[in-house]
């Protein structure tokens, strides 16, 4: 009998970390996939930032290292400038990447470094114990926005790839969410297209990806999953911002 | 090779390249701004040298941690706030066992300060600046000779212990010019089979510095103090004058020793009984060469532009069994001879 | 033999290429020199000034308290080191723009019309050239040749063209001083 579905040869043989319903084994795995059909794997070096992510080198077979809190765009940027053949792609959730890291976000797009960036926007901070996240949404409930978040307090929910879209560095920006089969698909689709561009030289590329975090949503996965497809993607609309599919 | 007229932070750059420096990245700031200007220029000349002015001094320090995990010799350089800054990446390069050199052109502090030369960065150096228990090297020269050879040296420093080493100047030494001679250096053959360049042909590689498991944590702490231990007793350096018979030892790095060797010079010259210990590793600190001075020595002047950083570690270095004193200037002033002289009769 | 030179006047007066041009000269000549630039607040404050300390041994500290010679460019400048300057000590005071005179007995004193000078040689504004000639007839701290010689490694090659006049008004300054 054919096998038709497999471990991919670029992810480890490990126990997940992750809560139940959690989005970042999803992504994992899909950039796993598309590093194998790709054939990338030794000429990789992934990086890893702070958050829940920290270990996702216990994951990924191939080279990776693990950045300061929302450094991964330089340390991108000192890794690639000096192995330039090589394929480097970090690794950002959305506190790591839309709050203490907003400056290298910003500039390593705006210097069109020919690196890919997956940032994977689950709308809180999980690690630290659910609290707000630059892309918390209004009303959303957190740690530290017990009455849900307020603009006038808070300010609003930041929108990544509609920012960076606007740098002439950036030759593509797309939002995609893993809440069912068929977005993962179009998420795999999107990574792949992330990672061809950095192979043909094109500079800078970013996928944001609407993951769940059940935990710190308080709702059961198949909740959480639900609430993104409805709620969330109105406040962050999926589809390409800047380049071409 | 020729000797050429050069400033202190030119210097640094042109020995870094020497030395094999490949990547460099940093951010504008006073009295420094000679180092990446030359790099800017001198870098692409260099074979396969990258130049980065970066958004910040964070960003800088945490490109030079990606490049150097290639393998690349690397570099950054700043001023007091800017150093203040790159404190976060040094901790991790420190953790992550990655070599790279910082230099740290000194300037009036705290805060923003002003531009004029000063040595008050002392502690945050040789103490670790950054958090946890690490150390770096640091390496302060006192003449733009000195800087070369030393810029050189401390890329090697780094590579062999895969540590950063820190070339602690002031804004005097970036902007003095004096005669240099770079001279051919060997760039050690020391093979990094630890670095990150894609998995082909071996086990993929990990760099990082998350270790959750206290006894792991503790356990790798150990392994770094080992290699300080082994670092202080092979590294130290100073200069040491009239050690032998000196009833006062004055103390002073950098810019301070230059101002002191004057003092020494022109006191021995009235019969007086006076010699410098020159500390050139400030980090290890040069603790062996208190400890062969001659008995005859009573006292200790330590002089600093700082309001007394490294007159610790000279009490520490004698553990306080003989008088340490104290002359020292700040906010960019700088200590003059008179002033010295003045305090070691007054002690 | 050792010299401590402080070359001050107003910032674009030439005074931190002063140092570099008699350093670089020295150096070439097997000195030890030091050069040492007045940068930041204090360049904008006025008074600009450069440190140069030649000798035939090795120098221990590069900041000069008390210069042998001075050239002061400026009247603010003479006002500050004039009363620096070590006994015996040149003080070369730019005639063309100093209207106060220096008080002290016990110094060489050397006014010189450096502007004047210099539009004699082709460009008034290279009155530091006339100011290091008139330096080098009161002092042999380096050889002119020496000094001339050395113009091309240190000036940039886009201003290559105005080399003859700059030895014409070093020169110039080197017969004002030695009349």
């Amino acid at each position: 009998m054919d096998k038709i579905f497999k471990k991919p040869e670029s992810i480890r043989n490990a126990g997940t970390h992750y809560c139940p319903g959690c989005g970042h084994g999803i992504v994992h795995r899909v950039i796993c996939e598309v590093v194998d059909d790709l054939a990338i794997r030794e000429k990789l070096i992934g990086i890893a930032p702070v958050g829940c992510a920290v270990i996702a080198y216990d994951y990924w077979d191939f080279d990776v290292t693990e950045a300061a809190h929302g450094r991964v765009p330089a340390v991108a940027t000192g890794i690639k400038r000096s192995l330039p053949d090589r394929i480097v792609f970090g690794y950002q959730g959305d506190g790591d990447l839309g709050a203490i890291g907003t400056a290298e976000i910003i500039h390593a797009a705006n210097r069109g470094e020919n690196i890919t960036i997956i940032f994977v926007n689950n709308t809180v901070y999980g690690m630290t114990g659910g609290q707000m996240a630059p892309t918390t949404i209004l009303k959303q409930k957190t740690a530290t926005t017990p009455s849900g978040r307020e603009q006038k307090i808070h300010g609003f929910p930041l929108k990544v790839c509609e920012l960076l879209s606007v740098l002439p560095g950036v030759v593509y920006a797309e939002r995609v969410s893993i809440h069912n089969p068929q977005n993962v698909l179009k998420a795999k689709k999107a990574i792949k297209k992330a990672f061809e561009n950095q192979i043909k030289g094109l500079g800078f590329s970013i996928v944001e990806v609407l993951s769940p975090c059940p935990t710190y949503l308080g709702l059961s996965p198949q909740d959480a999953v639900k609430w993104i497809g409805g709620e969330l993607t109105k406040e962050y609309p999926l589809g390409i911002y800047k380049g071409v599919a | 090779m020729k000797k050429v007229l050069m400033c202190g932070n030119e210097a640094i750059a042109e020995a870094a390249i020497i030395a094999g420096c490949r990547f460099y990245a940093g951010y504008p700031i006073t009295p420094q701004n000679e180092i990446p200007a030359y790099m800017s220029k001198r870098m692409p000349e260099a074979a396969g040298g990258i130049f980065i002015q970066s958004e910040s001094e964070l960003a800088a320090i945490n490109m030079v941690f990606g490049s150097s995990l290639t393998g690349t010799r690397a570099m950054t350089s700043s001023s007091s706030p800017g150093i203040s800054l790159k404190q976060e990446g040094i901790s991790y390069l420190a953790a992550c066992e990655l070599p790279a050199v910082i230099v740290n052109i000194m300037r009036g502090g705290p805060g923003l300060g002003n531009i004029g030369p000063s040595q008050s960065d002392y502690f945050q150096a040789v103490k670790g600046g950054g958090h946890g228990d690490y150390h770096q090297i640091v390496i302060a020269p006192a003449s733009v000779q000195e800087i070369a050879d030393l810029t050189m040296l401390s890329f090697d420093l780094a590579d062999k212990y895969r540590m950063p080493v820190m070339i602690l100047g002031d804004g005097i030494l970036g902007q003095m010019m004096e005669p240099v001679e770079f001279k051919a250096v060997t760039k050690p053959q020391i093979k990094k089979d630890w670095i990150l360049d894609g998995c082909k042909g071996r086990k993929p590689r990990i760099i990082k510095s998350l270790i959750l498991n206290e006894a792991a944590l503790e356990k790798f702490n150990l392994k770094l103090q080992k290699r300080y231990k082994e670092i202080k007793n092979k590294e130290q350096r100073c200069e040491v004058l009239y050690g032998d018979d000196s009833e006062i030892m004055l103390v002073a790095y950098g810019t301070s020793s230059r101002i002191c060797r004057s003092v020494v010079e022109n006191m021995r010259k009235k019969g007086r009984s006076i010699g410098m210990i020159r500390p050139i590793t400030l980090w290890p600190f040069p603790e062996d060469a208190f400890k062969k001075l001659g008995k005859n020595v009573k006292s200790f002047l330590v002089v600093e532009m700082s309001c007394g950083q490294m007159i610790e570690d000279v009490k520490l270095a004698i553990d306080c069994t003989r008088p340490v004193y104290f002359y020292g200037r700040t906010g960019g002033e700088i200590p003059s001879e008179d002033g010295i002289i003045k305090a070691i009769e007054n002690y | 033999m050792k010299e401590e030179i402080i070359f001050a006047g107003f910032g674009g007066q030439g005074i931190m290429f002063m140092g570099k041009a008699i350093a670089y000269a020295a150096m070439n000549e097997g000195k030890y020199v030091t050069w040492i630039p007045s940068y930041g607040a204090e360049v904008r404050g006025g008074t600009a000034y450069s440190m140069v300390v030649i000798s035939d041994k090795a120098i221990a500290s590069p900041l000069i308290k008390d210069p042998t010679i001075c050239v002061a460019m400026n009247s603010p400048s003479l006002r500050k080191y004039e009363a620096k300057i070590k006994t015996n000590g040149l003080l070369v005071v730019n005639k063309s723009i100093i209207d106060i005179k220096p008080e002290r007995k016990d110094l060489e004193i050397l006014n010189i019309p450096v502007t004047e000078l210099a539009s004699e040689a082709g460009d008034h504004r290279i009155g530091n050239m006339v100011a290091l000639g008139a330096l080098l007839s009161k002092r042999k701290v380096v050889n002119p040749e020496s000094l001339i010689n050395g113009l091309k490694d240190i000036v940039s090659s886009t201003y290559h063209n105005l080399l003859p006049i700059n030895e014409k008004a070093i020169r110039k300054g080197f017969e004002y001083g030695s009349r």
